[in-house]
């Protein structure tokens, strides 16, 4: 890390430091290209920053489950059905009930992850493959292929698309979910017992740590972030739809490795996640701005990550 | 320490049956699955069934045992199914036009997998990054490339190469005149072979048989096994993973070059890509594979790859509703993945768990 003149950092902070700094640059250049096309400077509007940030928020919502399970060493591929999953049955159960529906889906796919990386050990990314695959078939069985009717209820789409104040109340969804999951992570046994179990779970059993209900509560918040913000996607769309979840894994997974978290585990800070979050939406708003491509927005994004990584993301050699 | 015990020396078959028990599992559930497929199906045994089968498997399998290179490693290769997108939208604009030009298109296409993924190598293995992470990256760009050369879904694969490609030896040697349009005498036992499942044994046994027996390839199995002995047993680990990469790029490669002569056209379509770079994981460890490296053979994932395609086949002839497909191949994974999980029933000491 001597490559990087900056002393004073801790290791956890440099790529962080670093995210930032790459999300000034974008919009620098987003900037620079609107005014000497358009002559203007949307970008740095705070109406353009706040309809970016509500976009944001489904992506960052599913980051922070993500992100608990990512510190675990594991990975959580069952995001997009989980959010496709608890988006259509709290559609199609409506009223007061739709919430807690969706909630429960979430939780239950937690569970059943869980319970299959923790007690059966079987590794998390096929296994939650395979719950992905299954919530899929179920869910086509649910609907029989096609976009259900249902519309999402007043609560949902007040949550997803009305603004307070100004500030769309999704941002203060993600916001009170970020909160909650930072204190849960920094302040908590829970959050240590986390981070321990990911360093080693070895070691973190063998100091009494109950290393398998760790993984399993993971899961659970994962499970809950991708089904709160698949319901707020429904919201945000008034209805549910097939694949409306896909979209969001692999930003998911990219945002909070950009934001420093190891995708081995164990390392990582929450306020990475946040602007790992940040930098992807914007970079992809300003992509979009630029009336980017698709081919070219998919080369730009991939490199862009590979870049970021090589700068801080670089693990060190095995050599015993 | 039981076997160096015993008097008797076991056969060479039992004992690879013994270090090999996933594959061979595999293997078996396979011939099962296939059996009671032909069973089932009103014109089984049939030579058009069997060629209409494994017309439908090669992708999957090369793709499968492009997975495969790099999870021995213990690594995970996340761009396979786009680099086999990139490749067949490549061919797809290269396979035609005059016999040199195909030949070219094809080497071309191959040479675009393989120079791919000696790219993947070289950025996980001298930039050292994760893999998962290094080739999701990889794989978006991959997609945007394919995207760039077929920005909508077409291309003009010649037609005599997809004939021939997806039918028996009889019709490849019919439409290139071979042997006497194939109807030599001595020709006539073999004639009824499906071309696509001589390509695949063909890529099989020319790229991973010889592979597996250097240096280079048992190095694979080291760093699977525990990249540190590997390091202090002075083997070449950077040399090893970067043929890994590389020749899943090549594995990737043929994938494409198949499937853009099987549909005759090239097809930069994102959901198809995930749903194989998925599969090719799922293949890999129905296979025998170990997903912490160190175990398995390209040949299992190959195996792997055509009881995920047979389990589709299925859904035909039972006239289950397709839409149940993908909930039935979940749960067969999880089945399968779960067997697995008997061992930690049997575990006594709870810390061999957390390794």
């Amino acid at each position: 890390m001597a490559t990087l003149n900056l002393p004073h950092l801790k290791s956890d902070d440099l790529p962080i430091v670093i995210a930032a700094g790459f999300i000034l640059v974008i919009l620098a250049a987003g900037t620079a290209y609107t005014l000497s096309t358009l002559g203007t400077a949307p970008l740095l509007t705070p109406n353009y920053l706040l309809t970016q940030l509500q976009t944001g928020a489904f992506l960052g919502i599913v980051a922070c489950g993500m992100m608990t399970v990512i510190l675990l060493g594991h990975i959580d591929l069952s995001i997009p059905w989980t959010m496709t999953a608890a988006a259509m049955m709290a559609t199609t159960i409506g009223g007061p009930g739709a919430i807690p529906t969706g909630l429960a889906i979430g939780l239950i796919v937690g569970l059943v992850n869980g319970f299959g990386v923790a007690y059966l050990r079987i590794p998390s990314m096929i296994f939650t493959l395979g719950v992905d695959s299954v919530m899929r078939g179920l869910m086509v069985a649910h609907t029989g292929g096609f976009a259900p009717q249902d519309t999402a209820t007043d609560l949902m789409r007040y949550l997803a698309a009305e603004k307070v104040l100004g500030v769309p109340v999704a941002v203060f969804v993600w916001a009170a979910i970020s909160i909650v999951i930072s204190a849960v992570l920094a302040r908590t046994s829970f959050g240590k017992a986390i981070y321990a179990t990911g360093n080693r779970e070895a070691a973190a059993y063998l100091s009494g740590i109950r290393t398998r209900w760790i993984i399993v509560g993971a899961f659970v918040i994962s499970g809950l972030c991708a089904a709160s913000a698949g319901m707020l996607l429904a919201g945000y769309s008034n209805k549910a739809y097939q694949g409306m979840g896909n979209a969001y894994l692999l930003p998911a997974i990219a945002a909070v490795v950009i934001g420093g978290t190891s995708i081995l585990g164990g390392r990582g800070r929450f306020i990475g996640t946040l602007v790992g979050v940040i930098l992807i939406v914007l970079l992809n708003s300003v992509l979009s701005i630029a009336q980017m491509p698709e081919a070219g927005r998919q080369i730009i994004y991939g490199l862009v990550i590979i870049v970021m990584l090589l700068v801080y993301g670089r693990t060190t050699r095995v050599t015993s | 320490m039981t076997t160096a015990s015993t008097p008797r020396r076991e056969s060479a078959l039992v004992m690879s049956i013994r270090q090999n028990r996933g594959f061979y599992g595999a293997l078996l559930l396979l011939a099962v699955l296939y059996i009671v497929y032909n069973f089932l199906h009103p014109k089984g045994f049939s030579t058009n069934v069997f060629i209409a089968n494994t017309n439908e498997s090669v992708a999957l399998a090369f793709v499968a045992m492009a997975q495969a290179m790099t999870v021995i490693v213990g690594g995970l290769d996340l761009s396979v199914g786009s680099v086999m997108t990139l490749t067949s939208c490549i061919a797809s604009e290269l396979v035609r036009g005059e016999p040199w030009q195909i030949v070219f298109g094809c080497l071309v296409t191959v040479a675009a997998g393989t120079g791919f993924g000696l790219v993947n190598g070289v950025i996980i293995v001298y930039g050292r990054l994760q893999p998962i992470i290094a080739t999701l990256a990889t794989g978006a760009v991959a997609m945007g490339l394919a995207l760039l050369i077929r920005p909508k879904p077409g291309g003009e694969v010649d037609l005599d190469l997809n004939w021939a490609a997806t039918n028996s030896l009889r019709d490849l040697a019919e439409t290139y005149h071979l042997f006497s349009d194939g109807e030599d005498a001595w020709f006539q036992p073999i004639a009824w072979v499906p071309v696509p499942l001589l390509i695949m044994i063909i890529v099989a046994a020319v790229i991973w048989v010889p592979f597996k027996r250097t240096v280079t390839g048992r190095t694979l199995y080291a760093i699977g096994s525990s990249e540190g002995a590997a390091f202090m047993s002075g083997l070449p680990i950077n040399r090893a993973r970067l043929w890994a990469f590389t020749l899943a790029g090549t594995f990737a490669g043929c994938a494409g070059l198949y499937l853009a002569i099987q549909t005759g056209s090239g097809n930069a379509d994102i959901p198809q890509a995930g749903a194989y770079t998925l599969n090719s994981i799922a293949a890999v460890v129905l296979g025998g594979i170990s997903l912490l490296g160190g175990v398995g053979t390209a040949i299992g994932a190959l195996i792997g790859a055509l009881i995920l395609r047979v389990i589709s086949f299925y859904f035909r002839i039972l006239s289950i509703d397709p839409l149940m497909q993908s909930l039935v191949e979940g749960i067969v994974l999880l089945l399968a993945v779960s067997l697995g999980a008997v061992r930690t029933l049997r575990v006594k000491n709870r810390l061999e768990l957390f390794r």
